[in-house]
């Protein structure tokens, strides 16, 4: 480990050796920033944007109705359902390794909100016992409330709470790479669509 | 003058391999389109946020404020994330960086790693060092992948395959991994690509990460991809290794705010990216290291004409904006942050090996306007040229012309001969003559029809009619304003 201390010295007092003039930070959460006159419309249309689908219903039942009438999902093999009143059939507590996730087709979890100026969805591992599981499915599906719906990123961070170990994400539409001549392609590495349900 | 201690004109400089570049000039002109329009979308981002200038000057506050305190905030991030159970390296250059990389990995007896992007790694060669001790390294954004099965390296910081045409890529993935031959479908190819990369990543026993920003008052850490690749990279294997350079300290989680309104934006034109993740610690069970890496950055921040390079937070529009980059592609800058922002990195870095780079500009300051956190880029360009003219890098002859020109433009006649001798030489001598091999202005482009008269002979014939006009309308206005009276 000597070395290491060594280098970690050798850089810090190499930092503080050339003082530079420093200004105050200012202030980045409150400000006169992007409002919308119908937010939900508004993350309707970014979302739609970038791949994704989004739609308001009035509660869980109608989002299960709803995800009952597709046969992609009413015929997938495994469902990861961290919401109870849209059962799945994979029991994540289980599940040992997060490698065993990877034949799984949907997920359902609830975001904690959603950002109208960007469709952003903030998700935690807060009670999801593999993380990997945001990544390695091939549909996600998300429930976020109408009250959890918020303008821009500034009213997102002011609730950004991180007190221990954990993991956060933004997630914006399905995984996407445009790494061929610029042609978008939807469905690189991580899920293959994303759908958002607001619900009351 | 011994010709000994002259620097030796480079046969790797800018201009001749912009010139291998450019010399097929289809791809030349599809490449500086493709990187108009994403230049294009970004605007269409840009101007859809009101605050936006508002933002590019938080940001700019923000950065300025963290690399003045950047000992204290690293510092601060060292304690916050090892709290969280992360362990924190910190490596003085590159070769430090690759050996701390190596030395987890023994340590861990594990030897097959999933990368995802990050230009520290590229700037620190960490791919080939790795491979020479027997480990696998599997870059799994696709643009690297792409040039990593093409034993490239990226030319582009956000788009690494720019460069490539998707029959090239089909060629490369036929070859690699058996898709069939003649099919250069983006998405056939991009499904095939995430068919086969699905495997690396079950198999990897490691994850390695960039880090677009190291939160100090949390000691965790944001990584920003669309593909969803750094993810599965670092949630699927037991040990996430991610690497960072000082400058990419941010004091507080909220300014995450600013710059994840600003930084897809300005790279991509998209609104975000599909995944902004949030990493604090290791998962329960795993180990999280991270590594801090100097590599002369510490020096840049010492220079008081060039500290403010450090504020860079790696979107490129500075790049898909420059119309030296987009004609010239992003090999021709022979270093891993190519373009505006890497021609400034690059000679603080090797000044030898990249003196022309400062060069490789108009001055046009188009960088400067699209640059997220207001960094004064073409000015900093500016700048290095007179730095590397007075150490004396740039070659003998570019400085003779140099010298010359400064004699003449301080002297008034010969200024005033040399341009007689320019209008009509110009215009009298053959083409041949005049498009010499020395003319190097005359590459590739004609020179303008040079005018009949200088614009001294313009200028003073102009103010003599001017004040013959002036004659006139003074007595027709008086004529005028006497008519009135009369009236």
């Amino acid at each position: 480990m000597q070395p290491i201390n060594a280098s970690r010295k050798s850089i810090l007092n190499k930092l503080r050796s050339q003082p530079l003039p420093s200004n105050p930070l200012p202030e980045v959460i409150h400000g006169n920033w992007l409002r919308f006159k119908s937010p939900i419309e508004q993350l309707g249309n970014v979302l739609r944007s970038v791949g994704a689908t989004c739609e308001s219903l009035t509660d869980l039942e109608s989002v299960r109705a709803k995800l009952q009438s597709y046969p992609e999902f009413s015929d997938a093999k495994r469902v990861l359902s961290q919401i109870p009143e849209i059962p799945g059939n994979v029991t994540l507590e289980n599940v040992e390794r997060p490698h065993d996730l990877e034949d799984v087709d949907f997920l359902i979890v609830r975001g904690e909100m959603a950002v109208a100026e960007n469709g952003a969805v903030w998700v935690t591992d807060k009670d999801l016992k593999h993380r990997v599981a945001y990544f390695i499915n091939q549909h996600l599906i998300m429930v976020v409330r109408k009250a959890d719906v918020l303008h821009n990123m500034h009213e997102a961070y002011a609730r950004v709470k991180f007190s221990g170990p954990g993991f956060g994400c933004f997630i914006s539409g399905p995984s996407k790479t445009a790494d061929i001549e610029q042609s978008l392609v939807i469905g690189a590495h991580g899920c293959r669509t994303m759908q958002l349900y607001i619900v009351d | 003058m011994a010709l000994a201690t002259l620097p030796v004109l480079k046969s790797q400089d800018h201009p001749t391999l912009a010139n291998v570049f450019a010399a097929d000039e289809d791809r030349a002109h599809w490449h500086d389109g493709a990187l108009w329009f994403v230049r294009q979308k970004r605007d269409r981002q840009a101007n859809s946020v009101p605050e936006w200038e508002q933002l590019r000057e938080l940001a700019s506050q923000i950065k300025e404020h963290a690399i003045a305190n950047v000992a204290e905030y690293l510092e601060k991030f060292e304690s916050n994330a090892s709290a969280l159970g992360a362990v924190v390296h910190w490596a003085a250059d590159a070769k430090e960086h690759n050996e701390i990389v190596l030395k987890i990995l023994r340590e861990n007896h594990v030897q097959r790693i999933a990368k995802s992007k990050s230009m520290l790694t590229e700037e620190c060669h960490l791919n080939p060092y790795l491979e020479k001790n027997g480990i696998e390294v599997v870059d799994t954004d696709l643009g690297e992948w792409i040039v990593q099965l093409r034993q490239e390296s990226p030319s582009h910081i956000v788009l690494p395959a720019i460069h490539i045409k998707r029959q090239e890529v089909g060629e490369t993935f036929h070859e690699h991994i058996g898709t069939p031959e003649g099919n250069s479908d983006p998405e056939f190819l991009a499904h095939a690509a995430r068919h086969h990369l699905r495997q690396k990543f079950i198999s990897a026993e490691v994850g390695i990460t960039g880090v677009n920003f190291a939160i100090a008052e949390t000691g965790g850490f944001v990584v920003c991809t669309n593909e969803g690749n750094a993810d599965l990279g670092a949630s699927l294997p037991n040990i996430h290794i991610a690497c960072m350079g000082i400058e990419k300290i941010i004091p507080r989680i909220e300014d995450l705010s600013v710059f994840t309104r600003l930084l897809a934006r300005s790279a991509t034109g998209q609104p975000i990216t599909a995944y902004t993740s949030h990493f604090h610690g290791p998962r329960p069970g795993g180990q999280m290291h991270i590594i801090i890496v100097d590599n002369a950055r510490s020096d840049i921040r010492s220079s008081p004409d060039f500290h403010r390079s450090l504020h860079c937070i790696r979107c490129g529009a500075c790049m898909n904006t420059c119309p030296v980059y987009r004609r010239s592609g992003g090999h021709s800058y022979s270093n891993a942050v190519p373009g505006p922002i890497g021609s400034i990195l690059a000679p603080a870095l090797e000044p030898e090996k990249h003196y022309s780079l400062p060069y490789a500009c108009t001055l046009c300051g188009s960088c400067t306007d699209v640059c997220p956190v207001k960094i004064d880029i073409h000015h900093q360009l500016l700048t290095w040229r007179r730095e590397l003219a007075g150490k004396k890098i740039i070659p003998y002859s570019k400085r003779l012309a140099m010298k010359f020109t400064s004699v003449l433009l301080r002297n008034s006649w010969m200024y005033k001969l040399a341009g007689a001798i320019g209008r009509t030489g110009l215009r009298w001598s053959p083409r041949w003559i005049v498009y010499n091999p020395l003319n190097v202005w005359g590459k590739g482009r004609d020179l303008p029809e040079p005018p009949r008269e200088s614009f001294r002979a313009q200028f003073a014939k102009h103010k003599s009619e001017q004040h013959r006009v002036e004659g006139n309308h003074t007595s027709s206005s008086n004529s005028s304003s006497s008519n009135g009276k009369a009236h």
